[in-house]
């Protein structure tokens, strides 16, 4: 076993000095190493989006990422958006157009979103598709994911 | 009376803690002192198992186990079949093979597990994986379905005589009769794909055993609880109530989850009570796609004898179905597409027969569409072909053989899964038809659109189909509605929901029976610890059966309270109604009583107890349905290809789909969305591919294409029916898989016409871009 390397990772705000092993994936440094557990795993080769986060800014999967890749980075997560009791503007979207059944892509999606939306205020439905296709829905045939990006961006603009 | 909750749509209730990475997932259990496993899973399709040498991997520091089928001693033995065998069918044969949970003589698919470790993190654990040697003797692969059954073909279990699972036979009529009668016979060989279920989330186990309760914990992703829970506590010898088990959130089932006597459910918990410590198992992407159960593989001999002015008069299918290595799931899949061959149309004359094949592949179980999509497919494809050879507009033979409004409901003689007799309960399928065929604008499309279109050289085509989607089969689910003192409802079920919405649409269900807020109703579903009776989410059936049995049992509840708030309001029950949380007056709304304290007077206190007395303001009820109820609808699509490229586009996709009663409309639109998805990426992108030694090719997202956004229609269009099935007081149909059994024959018949100077004749389910190219090229060149 690879000796340990002290890292230092800011995650939603708050600074993590922990010991990782080199081979610690990042999305498992979130999930099992902080217990932010909204970050999710689907495929652990980079392709489904599950577990997208944002590293400095922007949106990375964090299962193809090693933690101590992101050592000095600001990661952020679903959990910085909003809480049960005053969901972010998109999470609102994602529950008001059924943008979302069993959840678990979910937080991808959103992290994807959020960042996309920062670049484009004003996305056309065929934008917003083409923003979220690197993700994988399996339950909801992306169409109110489309809508729901597109009705977040007019509540954000109205904020 | 209080405002109907059922037909509106309401936000759900679930999504808040979805949204906001609050739920708890499988792989989001963390206890003290867990240990985590990893599964060793064989390279080889088939062989024998010479010796299986675990040594090195038990001396990696931080591996505290590693166990094989021999260290299991007695415990090791073949599951017990989760499905029974059809003894409803006179003359079928079926020879049960259930699920070996670990290889021990022998290993019968590419992905079979073979060997277990228990280690102080995933890491280790996959490190050991890699220390484990198979000293193993190869035999032949087996995986053509025709082949399997030639004499001298290798065995796949070596003490039955052949490869032959099953041989069913079921007949309608006379098929004789029909041919003696037609003018013609057409005859084709179809051929449905191979796919994998895709739930984002893999599926996982987590077990606790607790030493000073005597009690098992687990958590499952199983789509049946129940089950899964039965089978533990008979592996173990445990009492049911010895084993707590619990579904957390689930991220898609889509069929494969609902297996139990997998290695998971007979391993973890044995190792949890042997470690003395909890256990995790998180499968990953490959093991998913290797191990897990998948489905679609079949090959059909289809027959159809018509008169020359298009008239059917008999269909005879003979059919090839893979199940894989072993066949736990019975024959639910293909008997399902025994049922749904004819089941939109007047056949007077059927003859269908399964030959359930063995081959080294992953087991075969439903994924969603179970079955349907191959029997629609057939049909849909032979009434296509009929169409051509007697000159008629494909909508033209549809609407001259389809069965009426006045027919139901329609006994048609064929038993199906739930071992009854398929009976169409409801429907007016003509009337889907000429939903669907007025707003995608069939005529003009075809008479004015298209040969403008075809004058330029662009090719574009349209395609319509027909579709039955049987739901709500038995045997039974049940479910306990209880008024908490707080006036908020708690409503317990052993079902299990992998995004469905039922967190919503139960509690509406509740909530027009009780008069409370939808988000004063708590959903729980899938805790055995909580209520024990159910068997599990499979067949488009939880919104039908439990949704009855909330509603039934919510029906109790209400005569309950109003029982009690007569006497308390010293009004006669007839006078009094259920709003806003409380029983009141109806014309003197101020004088009331609030279910809390209802709930409290249901709790008697000493020397208050009378004769016949049941506490608690609550009731339990149970829904089994005589048959299952049978959604309807019709699909038109659009397509726009381009024959140099192979790319497709869909240009236009109408759905009109009747599920009964809709009680939450939104829900149920967002199903078919994620059906037609499925749909599309059967038809176009999805292929579980096996090469000649049986290893499979597509065991990750790079090689099996999973639909994304982009490959979607702007708009999914959507036509409603709603034709209340008959049979429960809601009048509701289940709605799951509609939108994914209907897609592939209306993508082959648009790309027929599309291509149409190719004269293509599109016999299989799947039918990729390259796949396209080459299909092209060989026809121009034929």
């Amino acid at each position: 076993m690879a000796e340990k390397v002290k890292v230092s990772i800011k995650v939603n705000g708050t600074v993590y000095e922990r010991e990782v092993e080199p081979r610690l994936l990042l999305s498992d440094f979130i999930r099992h190493d902080l217990g932010l557990t909204g970050t999710h795993v689907g495929c652990e080769h980079g392709l489904c989006g599950a577990c997208t986060v944002l590293v400095d800014g922007h949106s990375a999967r964090s299962c193809t990422l090693f933690a101590v890749m992101v050592d000095g980075s600001e990661v952020t997560t679903v959990e910085s958006l909003g809480t049960m009791d005053k969901m972010h503007p998109l999470q609102e979207a994602f529950q008001e157009k059924h943008a979302l059944q069993c959840g678990f892509c979910t937080p991808g999606f959103l992290m994807t979103a959020v960042e996309y939306l920062q670049g484009n205020p004003n996305p056309t439905a065929e934008e917003a598709r083409e923003a979220i296709d690197g993700n994988f829905c399996r339950c909801t045939g992306y169409e109110n994911i489309v809508e729901a990006v597109q009705l977040a961006a007019r509540k954000m603009a109205s904020h | 009376m209080t405002e109907s909750t059922i037909s509106k749509s309401f936000k759900r209730n679930e999504d808040p803690r979805l949204l906001t990475g609050n739920s708890t997932y499988i792989d989001d259990i963390e206890i003290a002192g867990m240990l985590h496993v990893a599964i060793k899973r064989s390279d080889y399709a088939h062989a024998r198992i010479i010796k299986i040498d675990v040594e090195e991997a038990r001396k990696l520091p931080g591996v505290v186990a590693v166990y094989t089928a021999e260290d299991l001693g007695d415990y090791w033995r073949p599951g017990p079949l989760q499905v029974p065998p059809p003894t409803a069918i006179k003359g079928a044969k079926f020879n049960a093979r259930p699920l070996e949970c670990i290889a021990k003589h022998k290993i019968r698919f590419s992905g079979e597990p073979v060997a277990v470790v228990v280690a102080e993190n995933r890491y280790i654990a996959e490190d050991a994986l890699d220390l484990i040697s198979l000293d193993i003797e190869q035999l032949p692969y087996i995986g053509d379905l025709e082949k399997a059954l030639e004499p001298g073909a290798a065995l796949v279990h070596e003490d039955l005589e052949s490869n032959l699972a099953a041989d069913v036979v079921q007949e309608v009529g006379s098929w004789e009769k029909a041919v003696s009668e037609a003018d013609s016979v057409l005859k084709k060989r179809i051929v449905t794909n191979h796919v994998a279920g895709g739930a984002i989330e893999n599926r996982g186990f987590v077990a606790q055993w607790d030493e000073n309760l005597n009690i098992l914990n687990c958590w499952a992703t199983t789509q049946g609880p129940i089950p899964m829970r039965n089978s533990i506590a008979r592996y173990l010898g445990l009492l049911e109530n010895q084993v707590r088990l619990m579904n957390p959130a689930i991220g898609g089932g889509f069929g494969p989850k609902i297996m139990s006597s997998q290695i998971d459910d007979v391993i973890i918990p044995w190792i949890a009570i042997k470690l003395k410590r909890p256990i995790k198992w998180i499968e990953d992407r490959r093991e998913n796609f290797l191990g897990t159960t998948s489905e679609r593989d079949q090959i059909h001999y289809a027959e159809i004898a018509y008169k020359k002015d298009g008239t059917i008069l008999g269909v005879k299918d003979v059919f090839y179905h893979n199940t894989g290595a072993y066949d736990p799931y019975g024959m639910t899949i293909p008997l399902n597409t025994q049922t749904h061959t004819i089941s939109n149309y007047k056949i007077p004359n059927f003859y269908s027969q399964i030959k359930m094949v063995f081959t080294n592949q992953m087991v075969v179980t439903p994924v969603r569409g179970a079955g349907r999509s191959h029997g629609i497919f057939v049909m849909e494809r032979l009434m296509d072909a009929v169409a051509k050879e007697t000159g008629l507009d494909p909508v033209e033979i549809r609407r001259k053989n389809m069965l009426r409004a006045e027919d139901m409901p329609y006994r048609t003689g064929v038993i199906g899964q739930d071992f009854v007799e398929n009976v169409l309960d409801s429907g007016d399928y003509p009337a889907a038809l000429e939903k669907t065929f007025e707003a995608i604008e069939y005529e003009k499309f075809k008479q004015e659109i298209q040969p403008k279109l075809r004058a330029e050289g662009k090719h574009k085509g349209i395609g319509i189909v027909m579709f039955t989607e049987g739901t709500a089969v038995g045997p039974y689910e049940g479910a306990k509605v209880m008024v908490g003192v707080t006036g908020k409802v708690n409503v317990v079920c052993a079902y299990s929901n992998q995004g469905q919405g039922h967190y919503t649409t139960f509690a509406q269900i509740v909530a027009n029976q009780l008069g409370v807020k939808v988000t004063d109703v708590n959903v729980v579903i899938g805790d055995s610890g909580q209520w024990q009776w159910g068997v599990g989410a499979f067949a488009s059936r939880g919104i039908t059966l439990v949704g009855t049995a909330i509603h039934q049992a919510s029906v109790k509840v209400r005569v309950k309270a109003l029982g009690i708030a007569s006497k308390i309001l010293s009004t006669p029950e007839e006078e009094l109604e259920l709003e806003d949380g409380v029983v009141r007056v109806a014309d003197m709304p101020e004088k009331f009583v609030t279910l809390g304290d209802l709930a409290m007077q249901a709790n008697p206190t000493r020397g208050t107890v009378e004769p016949g007395m049941e506490p608690g303001l609550e009731a339990a009820a149970y829904y089994g349905p005589p048959h299952g109820a049978t959604g309807f609808g019709c699909l038109g699509m659009i397509l726009d290809v381009d024959p140099e490229t192979a790319r497709v586009k869909i240009d236009r996709l109408v759905i009109t789909d009747d599920c009964g009663t809709p009680v939450n409309p939104m829900i149920v639109d967002g199903q078919i969305h994620g059906g037609l998805q499925m749909g599309i990426g059967e038809a176009f992108y999805e292929n579980l591919v096996y090469d000649e030694y049986g290893q499979l090719l597509t065991a990750s997202f790079m090689d099996y294409l999973f639909p994304q956004a982009s490959d979607m229609p702007a708009k999914f269009e959507i036509k409603h029916m709603v034709t209340p099935s008959p049979l429960n007081p809601l009048g509701i149909k289940g709605i799951g898989e509609a939108g994914a059994i209907c897609v592939m024959p209306c993508f082959m018949q648009a790309l027929e016409d599309a291509l149409y100077e190719n004269e293509l004749s599109i016999t299989q389910s799947f039918m990729s871009p390259s796949k396209l190219f080459h299909y092209v090229q060989s026809a121009k060149n034929a």
